[in-house]
C-alpha cells in the first residue's frame, strides 16, 4: 500500500539509474517493497560464497566496500545510489565479493523477483544492466550476451557486481599507459641503454627481438648489476635482462595492474596486443601510470576542488586525498612533508566548504571575520578524518548592528558546520563549533573570554586554553586572528601565574607505561584494552611544547615537532631532548595515521595485539623521551607550588 | 519475608545486589521487535484534543519494511481548521478515512506485545490510551522507550557544556543528518524516529549498552 515511506523511497530512486527509467507508478509499486537496513560501520551485508538473498541494495546513505579474496583489497567503493549485489541474483550464482559497509549506512533492499519484471519489460533497465556489467568485465564480447541477460551462461569470469552510474570509480577504469615504447636490441651493450634511458628520461627499456617482447631492463637493473660491478659497462642486453617478460593485455584495469605489480613486484608492465609474450608490444605501463591515473597526485585534487560546485562532491575528493596519505605512508616519504601536503589539501577543502557556505548567504558577510582551526587541526597534525573544532571571530562593529552581526555568522557557521559534517567531519561531541554561540564572537569579547582564562585560571580553563591556543587560521582575515595572538601573549606576560597552570596542566596526562614498563591499556568503556595513543603518548608532547613555546614568547608556529625544533635551536643546551621530542612525536603521529588509515576511524586507540614486536619497542622508546622532557618541564616551572 | 528476601532488599537499597533483570528483556537489542510511532493531533489537549492520524512502522535487527508498515488517518467530528494548516490531512484522500474505533482495533493489532517508540513517548502514550478508555478498551501495556530521553544518554558530560533540557525530533534530525522531509507527518516522525533510534544505539554500544533491558534502566 503506498504510503508516506514508501513515497520518499520512490523520491530517492527516481533519480537514480535503472530506476529513472521507469515511470512514477512503477517506481512506487517497487518502493512498497523495499526494506529499510541501517547497518553500523563495518557491517557485513554479505561475504564471499555467500548463496545470494532474495535482495539486491542500494546505497541511501553512506557507503558500501566491495572486497575479494580475503586480502581485503577494495576493489571498489559505493556510495549514494548505487546499487551492488544484483549481478549475482541474476547470474544465479553466489555471491562473489564481500560487500561490508564502510561507514553508518542505510541500504534499501528491493527484492529481485519484484524488480525482474521491470527489468525485462523495460528495454532501457535491462540495456543499462547489460551495459554497466559489460563496462567492468575484460570480456569485451559481454555485449553479445545482452539477448541472454537472464540465462545462466553469463561470463562467471567477470568479477564486476557493481552498476556505476557515471566514471568516478576510477579504480575499474582502463588505465592510460605510454604507448611511446622505447626498445633495444639484445646486442646493445648496458652503456648504450643507460644513455637511452638518460636522454628519454624513462625508468625502463625493452629488449624486442622481431616486434616481440623478450625481456625488460629497468633502472634497478643497471645499479643491481652494473654500477656494483658484478657485469662490465659493455655488457650485452641479453646477459642483463629480466626475461622473460611479464605480459598483460592493454584492456586491464588500475586496480588490476596494481596487483599484477604487488604480485610479481615489479615496477613496469609489458603490455602486448593480446596479452601474452608471443604479440608485438604496444606500450609500457609504470608504477607512476598507476599513480596518475589514481589522481593521486595533490596539484590534481586542488584543481578538482576549485571546480566543485556542491558541498557534497568534496566528500570523493576527500578519499582520494586519504588515498593518497596512504601511498605516501606505504612508500615512506618523510611524515613532515607528508602531513604538509595532506594539511594543505585538507584546508583547501575546509576553505572550499566556506566559500561555497558564503555562496549560499543571502549577503555577503557585514564585517571581516576568521574561521579559525583549533586544536590538532590549528596545529596542522590532523591528516584523518576528525571530529570538527573550529571557532569564527569578527570584526568589532558599532552596538545597534551587533545583534545583526552574531546572526549572520551564526546562520554562516551552522552552514559550514553542516557542510563540513558532510565531507566527513564528524561534529564535535563538546560542541567545540563555531556554530555554537560560545564560540562564535567579536575581537573584543573574544579578548574577554580568553582574559578570564589568563586571569582566573581553574581546571577548565586551563583546558580550554589547551585547545584554543594552538589556533590556526582556515579562511578569512590574518588581522583580526593575528590581533588576537597579540593579546593573548601580552595578556600572559601579564599574568605569569597562567603558566604554573599551564604547566600542571600539561603534566597531568596520564602515563603510557606501569611500573613495569608494560602498557597501560584503558580499563573501561568501548576501548577497552585498547592504547589511547592520544591522550597517553601525543598529548603530553603537544602540551609540553606549547608551554615551552609560550614561555619564549615565540609567535606563528603551532605545529608540535616545529615548536619543539625551534625549542632546539632557542635552549642549546636541551637540545637533544628537544630534538628528540620532534622526532618522537613525527614517529607517534604516523603511527597513529597508519593505524586510523587501517581501521577507518581517528586512529587514537590502538590495538596492541596487532602491533608487531619492532613496533612496541619504538612505541616505548618515545614514551623515554615524554618522561624526560616532563621532568624538565616540572624542575623549570615547579608546578608543585600550586594545585589545580 | 524470608530472611533471606530480607538481606537481598537491603542488599539492593544499598545497592550492592543490582536489581534483578527482566528476563524478557535479557536479549540482544537487535531480537527485540519495536514499533516506533507518532499522532498527529488537532492540538495538546489530552481530553479535548482528537487524533488525526496515526503512523507507525516496525523495527527489528535494524530493518524496516516499507510494506508492513501502518498509517491510518481518522473521522473527525469536529475540524479545527487551525491545526489542519500544519498537517495538511485535509488535502488527503478522504475515503482513507476510518472510525477512531477502527483505527484503534488496527492498531493494537499491529502493536501486539512490541516495544513502543517515540519521540516525547508520554505524549503520544496519554493520547492513545485516552482515546482508547473513550471507546470503552483498555489502556496499552507496552512497554516504552523514549527518543527525547535515550538521546540524553549519548551526549557527554563535561563542566564546559550546557545541555538542553529537551530535545526536538528536529534536533535530532539535525545532529543525526536525517532528512526533515516529511516532517509533521505521522508517518514521517516516525521514520525519522526510528532511524535517530538506531543512531542512538550506535551511539550506546559504544557504551557497551547492547542488551535490551539496558535501555529501560
Amino acid at each position: 500500500m503506498k504510503n508516506t515511506i514508501s513515497q520518499r523511497v520512490a523520491d530517492f530512486l527516481k533519480n537514480f539509474p535503472p530506476f529513472n527509467f521507469l515511470d512514477q507508478h512503477d517506481i512506487e509499486v517497487l518502493s512498497e517493497q523495499v526494506s529499510i537496513i541501517y547497518k553500523d560501520k563495518g557491517a557485513v551485508i554479505f561475504t564471499e560464497n555467500e548463496e545470494t538473498h532474495d535482495s539486491f541494495y542500494v546505497v541511501h546513505k553512506g557507503a558500501v566496500e566491495l572486497l575479494k579474496n580475503q586480502k581485503n583489497d577494495i576493489l571498489d567503493m559505493c556510495d549514494e545510489g548505487d546499487i551492488f549485489g544484483l549481478r549475482p541474483l541474476i547470474a544465479h550464482e553466489n555471491y562473489k565479493m564481500e560487500a561490508r559497509t564502510h561507514e553508518e549506512t542505510i541500504l534499501y533492499a528491493i527484492p529481485i523477483a519484484i524488480f525482474k519484471p521491470y527489468a525485462i519489460k523495460n528495454s532501457n533497465v535491462g540495456s543499462f544492466i547489460i551495459d554497466s556489467f559489460a563496462s567492468n568485465t575484460q570480456n569485451p564480447f559481454s555485449k553479445s550476451h545482452s539477448d541472454k541477460l537472464y540465462g545462466s551462461d553469463f561470463d562467471t569470469e567477470n568479477t564486476g557486481e557493481v552498476i556505476d552510474k557515471d566514471n568516478k570509480i576510477l579504480d575499474l577504469q582502463p588505465i592510460k599507459y605510454s604507448k611511446k615504447i622505447i626498445t633495444c636490441s639484445r646486442a646493445a651493450t648496458a652503456k648504450e641503454i643507460a644513455v637511452t634511458m638518460t636522454k628519454k628520461n624513462i625508468g625502463a627499456i625493452l629488449v624486442v627481438e622481431d616486434m616481440l617482447p623478450i625481456g625488460i631492463i629497468t633502472d634497478k637493473d643497471l645499479r643491481n648489476k652494473i654500477v656494483t660491478g658484478d657485469y662490465s659497462i659493455n655488457t650485452t642486453a641479453d646477459v642483463i635482462m629480466n626475461s622473460p617478460v611479464i605480459t598483460y593485455s592493454k584492456k586491464m584495469t588500475i586496480t588490476q595492474a596494481q596487483m599484477a605489480m604487488m604480485k610479481s613486484n615489479i615496477s613496469h608492465l609489458c603490455l602486448t596486443k593480446d596479452g601474452t609474450a608471443n604479440t608485438k608490444a604496444i606500450g609500457i605501463l609504470s608504477k607512476h601510470d598507476v599513480m596518475v591515473a589514481l589522481g593521486n597526485n595533490p596539484a590534481v585534487l586542488i584543481k578538482a576542488l576549485k571546480r566543485v560546485k556542491k558541498t557534497k562532491a568534496i566528500k570523493p575528493i576527500r578519499a582520494k586525498i586519504m588515498q593518497l596519505l596512504q601511498g605516501y605512508l606505504n612508500q615512506n616519504i618523510p611524515i613532515t612533508l607528508t602531513s604538509k601536503i595532506i594539511t594543505e589539501l585538507n584546508d583547501a577543502c575546509i576553505k572550499r566548504v566556506i566559500e561555497l557556505s558564503l555562496a549560499k548567504m543571502k549577503t555577503p558577510p557585514p564585517a571581516r571575520f576568521s574561521w579559525l582551526a583549533l586544536g590538532s587541526q590549528g596545529r596542522s597534525e590532523q591528516l584523518l578524518h576528525t571530529d570538527q573544532d573550529n571557532a569564527l571571530i569578527y570584526e568589532d562593529v558599532p552596538e545597534v548592528l551587533q545583534e545583526k552581526t552574531r546572526k549572520y555568522f551564526l546562520e554562516l557557521a551552522a552552514e559550514v558546520n553542516k557542510g563540513l559534517f558532510e565531507i566527513g567531519y564528524d561534529y564535535c561531541p563538546a560542541e567545540m563549533m563555531a556554530s555554537n554561540p560560545k564560540w562564535c564572537l567579536s575581537l573584543n569579547q573574544w579578548k574577554e573570554l580568553v582574559h578570564d582564562w589568563i586571569s582566573k585560571p581553574g581546571k577548565d580553563e586551563v583546558l580550554l586554553s589547551f585547545i584554543f591556543f594552538d589556533y590556526s587560521l582556515s579562511y578569512g582575515d590574518r588581522e583580526l586572528a593575528n590581533e588576537l595572538a597579540d593579546y593573548i601573549f601580552e595578556d600572559i606576560d601579564a599574568n605569569p601565574i597562567f603558566y604554573v597552570h599551564l604547566v600542571s596542566g600539561a603534566l597531568q596526562s596520564p602515563s603510557p607505561t606501569g611500573f613495569f614498563r608494560q602498557f597501560l591499556v584503558e580499563q573501561d568503556g568501548a576501548h577497552k584494552d585498547f592504547f589511547d595513543i592520544k591522550r597517553r603518548a601525543l598529548m603530553p608532547l603537544a602540551d609540553a611544547a606549547r608551554v615551552l613555546i609560550l614561555s619564549h614568547s615565540v609567535k606563528g608556529i603551532s605545529n608540535t615537532y616545529e615548536r619543539f625544533e625551534k625549542l632546539a635551536e632557542l635552549e642549546p643546551q636541551n637540545k637533544e631532548l628537544y630534538l628528540s621530542c620532534a622526532y618522537s612525536y613525527k614517529a607517534l603521529l604516523k603511527f597513529r595515521t597508519k593505524q586510523g588509515l587501517l581501521h577507518h576511524d581517528s586512529g587514537q586507540f590502538i590495538e596492541l595485539e596487532s602491533l608487531t614486536k619492532l613496533e612496541k619497542v619504538k612505541l616505548k622508546a618515545t614514551f623515554k623521551t615524554i618522561k624526560e622532557l616532563q621532568e624538565v618541564i616540572s624542575m623549570r616551572f615547579n608546578p608543585g607550588k600550586i594545585t589545580i | 519475608m524470608t530472611l533471606k528476601e530480607k538481606i537481598i532488599e537491603s542488599l539492593q537499597i544499598l545497592g550492592i545486589l543490582k536489581e534483578p533483570i527482566d528476563e524478557s528483556l535479557n536479549i540482544p537489542i537487535e531480537s527485540a521487535r519495536f514499533v516506533v510511532l507518532d499522532t498527529e493531533t488537532t492540538g495538546f489537549d489530552y481530553v479535548t484534543d482528537r487524533i488525526l492520524c496515526i503512523g507507525a512502522i516496525v523495527l527489528q535487527n535494524g530493518t524496516i519494511n516499507v510494506q508492513d508498515s501502518f498509517e491510518h488517518y481518522i473521522d473527525q467530528e469536529h475540524f479545527d481548521k487551525s491545526s489542519v494548516q500544519i498537517h495538511g490531512i485535509i488535502r488527503r484522500d478522504v475515503l482513507n478515512h476510518k472510525s477512531e474505533i477502527e483505527v484503534l482495533q488496527l492498531l493494537l493489532d499491529y502493536l501486539g506485545d512490541s516495544i513502543i517508540i517515540a519521540h516525547h513517548t508520554k505524549f503520544d502514550i496519554t493520547m492513545i490510551n485516552t482515546a482508547l478508555e473513550r471507546n470503552g478498551l483498555a489502556k496499552l501495556t507496552n512497554k516504552t522507550l523514549d527518543t527525547a530521553v535515550l538521546y540524553k544518554r549519548t551526549l557527554i558530560k563535561s563542566n564546559l557544556l550546557q545541555h538542553k533540557d529537551h530535545y526536538t525530533l528536529d534536533d535530532l534530525a539535525d545532529k543525526f543528518d536525517i532528512s526533515k522531509k516529511d516532517r509533521h507527518t505521522a508517518m514521517g516522525d516516525a521514520y525519522i524516529t526510528a532511524i535517530a533510534f538506531l543512531k542512538i544505539i550506535r551511539k550506546l554500544k559504544e557504551k557497551n549498552e547492547i542488551m535490551l533491558y539496558q535501555l529501560f534502566r
